[in-house]
């Protein structure tokens, strides 16, 4: 009995001391501005994803150091959909409804962006979206700073169509099996046609997420090239398959010379673990690379560094890497700030209308600007081949920024489409 | 075979030497120019020069554009700066100030193959065999015109045969384009002979159409050429063969390794162990851990430290199945559904607590040299180590677990207590300890599944997850409670897997191999092999 009687005792205080807890977090909460947090912490992706979190927790030190945002300090809430992506859409419920945060900055395969996508419609509130992506969307709850396909893909084929890319004639589409590399595919086959490649020229091969035996696809893609002409190999592998890939690709004597193979979700990141001197010579096409050198760069390297090693992130304290969607989750976040001080508001509509033509000096080397209509940034192009120490030299660009085209002209139907999001 | 000596090479030899002649000290002054300030086909073109040349002289030059320390200055002077010194490129003078706005000169693909070649064509002529060797190997992807000079003279005085070999195929391959309607076709006869598969890339290439004409003007040429292609196909289609087999038999292993401590858990003994998964897992995150010891305390034993892994890993596994079994799982022998939920729920512990130690985000485990590349077996057929190593590893296993259960006294006791749990009590087995060292034993055979794993693919806290119905599937299909039956299933299902890959893709491939499954179980619930004789059930 009297354990009993204690028990309940020490419950109801707990009760009392936790509800005071959320009191008192009730009254911080109306000094800060809440953030939503959205990547993957573990599962398939968290090789990929776990790093823009802590990208955004250090622009958010940045910006608190100085004060942050319209007089309120900026907090984090960071919560990990785990690789799955119904839960992608649960966790941004979560974050709108129950923590209420202005805007999240999270996704990096387009299925979990999909999955949430109705929700921040339904909800109204502001998604970043960061990565390079297929485009086919336009939502007036998201900014996307990554790249559209023509800011990436078109680019990447185009280079190695021509002369100095090895002109090749023929080419293998390898992804992994969802939206983003089928939707690729899809627009890079037509545009391949546009080019007058014919379709026994291209193979398509898909592979589940986190698959691990890439033995008989580099088996397929030797004979595929060996069958004439030069090939080339256009890689939409997402995720931690891209490492045993890489290794397969290494062990098997695949040259760069012989079958280069370019990569659009592989970047300085997702190479470490990954032996590169048998795979010098790949390529990869990007907005940024941590090799571009310039002043904004160097800060932005050493802004990186510094962090790693204060807050200890696993891997990056002893060898900080920066990578194409770091920049562009930065520059999202920067932009973000600057809008919410214009709109003078958090309010979701307002900081929309206010995103319209910002610009932020961005690590890649130019002003990045988000396009005044359609929600995507002002880019320039990047190819860069992998070198012996798993960086990437810059070996083409455009001369500048590039507008971002979401519905791509190679898309049937899609020249009726407009330029902005429908709903306003 | 009869070497041809046209006098069109002589010609050749000529115009190349007005370029760079010998009595120059260091290749002309423009080429160096060309190579810093010139765009890329001008780079190209330079370094052919220089290959053709075989000037040792280039080498500094070379090895400045290979290292990155090649630089322009303006797009008028090449300088090689190194960090802390600018040296003029063509004069060889040292610059007093080490000017600002130097310019990188890029190098992509295109012209890294031609500096290889350029870099290659120095050693041709070395006195060191294994250099020449090499040296061959890599001229071979930048066969073109300008150095068939340099091969003539290192045929002249080459005697390796290996080497002659590739000596003849890249001039051959430089041949192509050659005026001489006979050299062209004979060229073509010694590649269509090689069975290369670049051959037939440089083959093919002939029959392409630019525009209206074919690239190969001359109608005898290219029915030579076709030829040559046929006589490489026949060649390549062996090697494709061989190399579906053993990418099949590679996956089997694989699949072995990881369902051959299940096939002792589920299989003698019963239990469905849900956790089976999880004790791969450690037995890679053991890996980990060794490699990060070793590299830390003895990075002199690096390289082998898979090998020491291996008993590690075999350890730690086998240590948390004693705990598993010991705490948990012998309270519900004869208790299926309890030991399914039970052990599930152990799996989903043992996941986060390596979350919670080693974080959740994949670990990197790095192959050792020995264990990263291949041998090359064919022109188009190349064994990765790695992949031939675990091969070994699972007939070391699968050998060494048959001799502990046929000739061991424990490998007789777990068999009696599996076949007779009562009659083995009866004549003094103490069955609660066979039970424990058996579980031991299957766990350990995990954990040494997942230190082969951890050299292929990715070490994270889901690991096992991919591997448990896998494992399951090869223990049922085999046959419940045969190990010949869990050796044939695994083989077998590797190489179907792997054959249907080759015609229906990665994701097909595996939604056909489980339907295959379930047909097979609903036809022949007993699987593969039955186990015959007669068993008191528990």
């Amino acid at each position: 009995m009297q354990s009993r009687r204690s028990f309940i005792k020490v419950s109801a205080l707990s009760a009392a001391m936790a509800l005071a807890g959320l009191a008192s977090f009730g009254v911080s909460a109306a000094e800060t501005i809440k953030v939503g947090v959205l990547h993957s912490l573990s599962g398939t992706m968290a090789i990929s994803e776990t790093v823009l979190k802590d990208t955004v927790l250090m622009a958010i030190d940045e910006i608190n150091a100085k004060g942050g945002v319209l007089g309120k300090k900026l907090e984090p809430v960071v919560v990990d959909p785990a690789s799955n992506w119904p839960l992608f859409a649960e966790k941004a419920r979560q974050l709108i409804s129950k923590d209420k945060v202005a805007v999240t900055f999270g996704c990096w395969t387009s299925v979990s962006r999909k999955s949430v996508l109705p929700v921040y419609e339904e909800l109204n509130s502001l998604l970043f979206y960061p990565v390079q992506y297929e485009g086919e969307e336009l939502s007036k709850n998201v900014f996307y700073t990554g790249a559209a396909p023509n800011q990436q893909a078109i680019p990447a084929v185009e280079y190695l169509m021509s002369k100095d890319g090895g002109g090749a004639k023929r080419f293998v589409l390898l992804g992994t099996d969802y939206v983003y590399p089928r939707t690729t595919n899809k627009i890079l086959r037509a545009f391949l046609k546009s080019k007058g490649v014919a379709d026994a020229d291209i193979m398509e091969e898909y592979t589940p997420f986190g698959h691990s035996d890439y033995q008989t696809i580099i088996a397929k893609i030797k004979k595929f090239s060996s069958e004439g002409k030069k090939t080339a190999v256009v890689s939409t592998i997402n995720g931690d398959s891209n490492v045993p890939f890489y290794k397969e690709l290494g062990n098997q004597g695949l040259k760069a010379t012989d079958v280069p193979v370019v990569a659009f979700s592989v970047g300085e990141e997702e190479l470490r673990g990954v032996d590169t001197k048998p795979l010098v010579g790949h390529l990869a096409a990007w907005n940024y690379f941590m090799s571009i050198k310039n002043p904004t760069n160097t800060a932005f390297v050493k802004q990186w560094s510094d962090y790693a090693k204060a807050k200890g992130i696993a891997g990056h304290k002893d060898k900080p890497l920066t990578n194409d969607p770091m920049e562009a989750t930065y520059i999202g976040i920067k932009m973000w700030a600057q809008a919410v001080e214009k709109a003078k508001s958090t309010d979701t509509d307002k900081v929309i209308a206010a995103m319209a033509g910002q610009t932020v000096k961005a690590p890649g080397g130019f002003v990045s600007t988000m396009d005044p209509k359609n929600h995507h940034l002002h880019k320039p192009v990047f190819i860069g081949e992998i070198k012996a120490d798993g960086q990437f030299k810059v070996v083409w660009k455009t001369p500048g920024p590039v507008k971002a085209q979401p519905w791509s002209p190679f898309v049937e139907g899609n020249d009726k489409k407009k330029d902005e999001p429908e709903k306003k | 075979m009869t070497f041809m000596r046209p006098t069109f090479l002589a010609l050749l030899t000529l115009v190349v030497c007005v370029v760079s002649p010998a009595s120059f000290a260091k290749p002309a002054p423009e080429l160096v120019l060309q190579l810093a300030t010139g765009d890329n086909d001008a780079k190209v073109a330079a370094l052919y020069a220089i290959a053709g040349s075989a000037d040792p002289e280039a080498l500094p030059i070379l090895e400045a554009l290979r290292d990155d320390t090649l630089k322009s200055l303006g797009g008028k002077q090449a300088i090689i700066y190194d960090g802390e010194t600018a040296i003029d490129a063509v004069t060889g003078a040292k610059l007093a100030k080490v000017p600002d706005e130097l310019e990188d000169v890029v190098s992509n693909n295109r012209v890294t193959n031609a500096l290889e070649g350029a870099l290659a064509a120095l050693d041709l002529i070395s006195p060191d065999k294994a250099l020449r060797l090499a040296a061959v190997k890599k001229l071979q992807d930048s066969a073109n015109p300008a150095i068939l000079p340099l091969l003539d003279k290192a045929l002249a005085v080459e005697t390796d045969p290996q080497t002659i070999t590739l000596l003849r195929l890249t001039q051959a391959a430089a041949q192509l384009q050659h005026p001489d309607k006979a050299t062209r076709l004979a060229a073509i006869e010694t590649l269509g002979a090689s069975g290369e598969p670049n051959a037939k890339q440089l083959l093919a290439a002939l029959l392409e159409k630019d525009g209206a004409n074919y690239k190969e003007a001359d109608e005898s040429v290219r029915v030579a050429a076709q030829q040559g292609i046929n006589s490489i196909n026949s060649h390549l289609k062996l090697g494709e063969t061989l190399g579906g087999l053993f990418t099949g038999l590679s996956l089997g292993s694989i699949l072995l390794l990881a369902a051959l401590g299940l096939a002792i858990t589920y299989g003698l003994m019963g239990v469905i162990n849900m956790a089976h998964g999880e004790l791969i897992m450690i037995g890679a995150y053991a890996a980990y851990a060794v490699q990060n010891v070793i590299r830390a305390h003895a990075p002199g034993l690096f390289e082998y430290y898979p090998l020491i892994a291996i008993p590690v890993a075999f350890m730690v596994s086998a240590l948390v199945g004693v705990l598993m079994e010991r705490l948990v799982i012998r309270f519900l022998y004869g208790r299926p559904l309890e030991t399914l939920l039970a052990t599930w729920g152990i799996s989903l512990m043992l996941i986060q607590a390596v979350r919670s130690l080693f974080g959740a985000q994949n670990v990197m485990v790095e192959n050792p040299a020995w264990l990263s590349g291949g041998i090359q077996v064919m022109g188009n057929l190349i064994l990765p180590y790695n992949r031939l190593a675990i091969i070994a590893f699972a007939v070391l296993v699968v050998l060494g677990m048959g001799l502990i259960l046929t000739r061991t006294r424990l490998g007789l006791f777990v068999r009696a207590v599996t076949q007779n749990r009562q009659m083995a009590s009866c004549v003094g087995v103490a069955t609660p300890r066979v039970d424990t060292v058996a579980f031991a034993l299957g766990s350990g055979i995990a954990g040494l599944a997942g230190c082969a794993l951890s050299q292929v693919g990715n070490v994270g806290p889901d690991l096992g997850q991919g591997y448990i119905i896998d494992s399951f599937m090869v223990v049922v299909l085999g046959g419940v409670g045969q190990l010949a039956g869990t050796v044939y299933a695994a083989l077998g299902l590797g190489v179907l897997n792997k054959l249907l890959e080759g015609f229906a893709g990665a994701v097909l491939a595996k939604i056909a191999v489980l339907v295959f499954i379930i047909i097979f179980i609903q036809k022949r619930p007993q699987g593969l092999f039955a186990v015959k004789g007669r068993f008191v059930e528990q």
